[in-house]
């Protein structure tokens, strides 16, 4: 099993991926839900260009969408100089940017997911708890979120794997830096590129494959115990 | 308590245009599906925003259009009893009852969970999930929730029209409980004659989105030209009783109402109780002389009150038996062989085993709760 040991380098790419992953999954949740609400719920103008936006990365080429990051959020790009000059917040060549390009690549799985859970709710659950006196965002903290539960873990899950497995626009937009950029996908690409690096392929590639499953597995069990609570007859 | 409505409100191309005020007790609202009274109801508890008009509680008004007024649901307090039930299946039976109790400012707070649970007869669910209850089960636990909310009306939307015979008579006793018990004023959403005449004080009859009728259960009941709407078959009088003393040898018990005795099949009553009798337009007959030899056992005198004649076979006759009204469904042919007129003086004949259970209920509060005002002036 000598060979399964992973080198230092290689440990460095994994934990990159977990953190961005779980980085970006956790970033976009809020954000996920409340436009799932805003979809699903809202009647405003703008709202099928807002829902054309919010999928536009499962459609475009991820070479594109990383473009386009590169182009909005880059050092010299309207929104990254904004947040480089007034929070310090910069995102080309580091591993926040590898995050954000994740998040945005995810994004669409996440809301796709909470969307159908919150237009699955019996909305007549939420009038009776507001005839006992719950205003509006208590409806939804204790009526709408646990019933859409299900549907939230859901799309994390799907967000998180599918931030795992990023490759095109995280590239284009940080590029492929170990210890800062270099994801687990960009280390496999850099392995099949070199001679003799077949082997660490190998490897990451079967780390790949654990952690997916792992996540699988997470996100069955979870959504059988948040089944089991809603119980219909 | 007063509850003032006067509203307008358009659904696709129905109109809803009711205006009507009632007093204490337990008001029905009454009518054939999509007559509009889910609508009134849910007007009141604020799911609907009336497109004009106003609604007001003890003259306090919770929407008036004219000033731009609404209040939200959750801060009228009113609690709502859906046909559904409506539980939350992600919450236990206990924190279903508990929800609208933590939302009630402490001060403000009357009932407390073990009240609710002695009234309804639910203790032994409260660790269970709303998903496992049964139907009748699931609505005394939404009576509770809504009750433990401690609201200042109570709106129940045909709680029962989900319900089986066997579940509706396992749940109106403790509707019953609740009228008697809690002084929360009830507002009974209903498209069954049985269950108005059994609960209520007034009744609001509606038709198409209006109001055809107003008023206490007797005169609205007592209407023959609001047949068609009280229903056909249904037709029957409403006639308050007490009773007087129980026969064992035949076991039969006799009641006594301002028109005469009335002797019905043994009843789990005590002497003095008053009950409220339905008796229904198609079990009674006329004789114009007092019959010696006959089997009906409620033989009361009257005279002729009304008469209304239809397009068909069918007369429908209002008498005054010393007070009482008693309604009488004949065919025109009997009507003109008897000669019956206006002040025609008859005997109105009703069999004993046509005045089952389900023709009684306790009386309304009406009765109670006027007698209880007098003990305390």
């Amino acid at each position: 099993m000598e060979w399964m040991a992973l080198s230092p380098e290689e440990w460095t790419a994994v934990r990159l991926s977990l953190r961005v992953a779980v980085v970006a999954t956790l970033f976009s949740l809020p954000f996920g839900i409340a436009i799932a609400m805003a979809l699903a719920r809202g009647r405003f103008w703008g709202q099928s260009l807002l829902n054309g936006l919010v999928l536009m990365p499962l459609i475009l080429p991820p070479v594109v969408t990383g473009y386009l990051l590169l182009i909005v959020f880059g050092r010299k790009g309207p929104v990254g100089s904004f947040l480089a000059d007034h929070f310090g917040i910069v995102f080309s060549f580091r591993w926040t940017g590898a995050a954000l390009a994740c998040g945005v690549m995810a994004f669409p799985l996440l809301v796709r997911a909470i969307r159908l859970s919150i237009e699955a709710v019996d909305t007549r659950l939420e009038e009776a708890a507001s005839t006992l006196g719950a205003n509006r965002a208590w409806v939804f903290l204790t009526v709408t979120l646990p019933l859409i539960a299900p549907g939230i873990i859901a799309g994390m899950i799907l967000c998180f794997a599918k931030a795992m497995g990023e490759f095109g626009a995280t590239i284009t937009f940080v590029s492929n830096i170990p210890g800062e950029t270099q994801t687990l996908p960009s280390a496999i690409y850099t392995f099949t590129q070199v001679p003799g690096g077949d082997a660490g392929a190998l490897r990451l590639t079967i780390v790949s494959v654990i952690i997916s499953m792992l996540a699988l597995l997470a996100s069955e069990l979870m959504a059988r115990s948040a089944n089991r609570r809603l119980e219909v007859e | 308590m007063t509850l003032a409505i006067d509203i307008r409100h358009r659904l696709g191309s129905f109109l809803l245009d009711a205006r009507f005020e009632t007093g204490s007790g337990l008001v029905a609202l009454f009518g054939r599906s999509g007559s509009g009274k889910s609508s009134i109801v849910n007007v009141i508890a604020g799911l609907i925003r009336p497109d004009e008009g106003s609604v007001a509680i003890n003259g306090v008004p919770l929407v008036d259009t004219a000033r731009g007024l609404f209040v939200p649901p959750h801060r009228r307090r009113i609690g709502y009893v859906f046909q559904e039930g409506r539980l939350f299946p992600h919450l236990t039976v206990r924190q279903n009852l508990l929800y609208g109790h933590w939302f009630t400012p402490p001060a403000q707070r009357r009932d407390g969970l073990e009240r609710a649970l002695d009234l309804l007869g639910i203790e032994a669910l409260l660790e269970r999930r709303p998903g496992r209850l049964s139907g009748g089960e699931k609505q005394r636990v939404a009576i509770g929730r809504a009750l433990l909310a401690n609201p200042r009306l109570l709106l129940m939307d045909e709680p029962l029209a989900a319900l089986d015979e066997a579940r509706k008579a396992e749940i109106l006793p403790y509707i019953e409980r609740l009228q008697e018990e809690s002084r929360v004023p009830i507002v009974y959403v209903s498209h069954s004659m049985a269950e108005v005449v059994r609960l209520a004080a007034n009744v609001v009859l509606l038709s198409d989105g209006k109001v055809a009728a107003a008023g206490p259960i007797g005169e609205v009941m007592h209407r023959l030209d609001l047949f068609a709407l009280t229903g056909q078959g249904e037709a029957a009088a409403v006639v308050e009783a007490v009773v007087e003393r129980h026969d064992e040898r035949f076991g039969l018990t006799e009641l006594r109402s301002l028109g005469g005795v009335w002797r019905l099949p043994r009843l789990n009553a005590d002497v003095g109780a008053r009950l409220r009798l339905r008796v229904r337009a198609r079990d009674v007959m006329l004789a114009k002389s007092a019959p010696a030899d006959v089997s009906a056992l409620n033989v009361l005198p009257g005279m002729v009150a009304e008469i209304r004649t239809g397009d068909g076979p069918i007369v429908d006759i209002r008498l005054d038996c010393n007070g009482d009204a008693l309604l009488a469904r004949l065919t025109r042919y009997s009507v003109e062989r008897l000669s019956l007129a206006l002040g025609t003086p008859v005997h109105a004949l009703v069999k004993s085993v046509a005045l089952d259970r389900r023709s009684l209920s306790r009386p309304a509060q009406n009765a109670t709760g006027a007698d209880a005002e007098a003990d305390e002036a």
